[in-house]
């Protein structure tokens, strides 16, 4: 059955809470080969048939206007996996 | 005459029953609507509670957004309807594109919930015309998801429009730009913020005051500006 993968990250410029936190962990473990960490979203839509330019439009218009919120977020990948 | 205001409830909303009796304390009429109709009841004005709709699941009121009754929401806020977004209901106003910019996880990650100080910065609307611009007023905040983020243009439009509605004073408590508590539109009917002002309208239940324990009213002047619009709204 075909997925279609939509990654989701909050935009570059805004803070990102969450990251922020796991990044301070790993300070704490000790763990000094990473200068940050940014926290997204994966969805995996699947679909019965074929992948066709049609379902691809509806994914792309979906991801921007529900997957994800372009005030904060952006759509970073859309990608289809079998 | 008496006016109305609808309170909508979504599935996981809280403080409904809150909002409801705020409105019939200041004086109206309150109106229990529901998320999946798409009857507004004939109200005069609305007001979305707080809570955790959808679990937050998505993004903070991301689901709740696109419910059925939020597109005669928009048409209502489209026509001049007062409309006040509490906390979750804030969350679903910038997420249904009704107020500008967004609201992420507070910047320290933790649930907080304190009686917060707010300056009004704007008296000129819907749910604030009973303040005065500079007063400050203290309500509940307690929230998760109360960051208010936008972008670099989007930031000098609503602080040069004006569209800033209330500000943290003494604390910012969730790392929102510019101390912004809350917003309006252009229009001055759509009001967001994130405290409650539904949970300061009771002696005996709000916040402390120099006078007495749980004295603060401070509440009542949103629901009161708003009974005034539908007033003079019908006039």
């Amino acid at each position: 059955m075909p997925t279609i993968v939509v990654d989701v990250m909050p935009k570059a410029e805004l803070l990102d809470p969450q990251g922020k936190a796991v990044s301070g962990a790993l300070t704490r473990l000790g763990v000094q080969d990473f200068t940050g960490v940014r926290i997204g979203k994966r969805f995996e839509l699947t679909v019965d048939g074929d992948v066709d330019d049609a379902v691809l439009a509806k994914v792309r218009e979906i991801a921007d206007e529900v997957l994800s919120n372009s005030v904060i977020e952006d759509v970073v990948g859309i990608e289809v996996v079998e | 005459m008496t006016a109305r205001i609808g309170v909508i409830t979504f599935p996981g909303s809280l403080d409904d029953r809150d909002a409801q009796r705020a409105v019939r304390i200041a004086g109206a009429e309150p109106v229990a609507l529901w998320h999946g109709s798409h009857d507004l009841g004939g109200v005069d004005a609305l007001v979305l509670p707080g809570g955790f709709s959808y679990g937050d699941y998505l993004r903070a009121g991301a689901i709740a957004a696109l419910a059925p009754i939020m597109s005669e929401v928009k048409d209502a806020a489209a026509q001049g309807m007062p409309i006040l977004g509490i906390c979750n209901g804030f969350q679903m106003l910038v997420e249904a594109h009704l107020l500008p910019g967004g609201l992420i996880r507070n910047a320290h990650q933790q649930f907080i919930r304190r009686d917060q100080r707010l300056r009004v910065e704007n008296a000129d609307t819907a749910w604030t015309s009973d303040f005065a611009t500079g007063q400050e007023i203290v309500i509940p905040l307690k929230n998760a998801d109360g960051g208010y983020i936008a972008d670099a243009e989007t930031l000098a439009r609503v602080e040069g429009e004006g569209l800033v509605a209330f500000r943290y004073v003494g604390v910012n408590p969730n790392g929102s730009l510019d101390d912004i508590a809350g917003l309006t539109n252009e229009r001055g009917n759509v009001v967001g913020l994130m405290p409650h002002p539904e949970h300061a309208v009771e002696p005996g239940f709000g916040p402390d005051t120099d006078d007495a324990m749980r004295s603060g009213v401070d509440g009542l002047g949103f629901f009161s500006s708003a009974i005034a619009a539908a007033v003079h709204a019908a006039a």
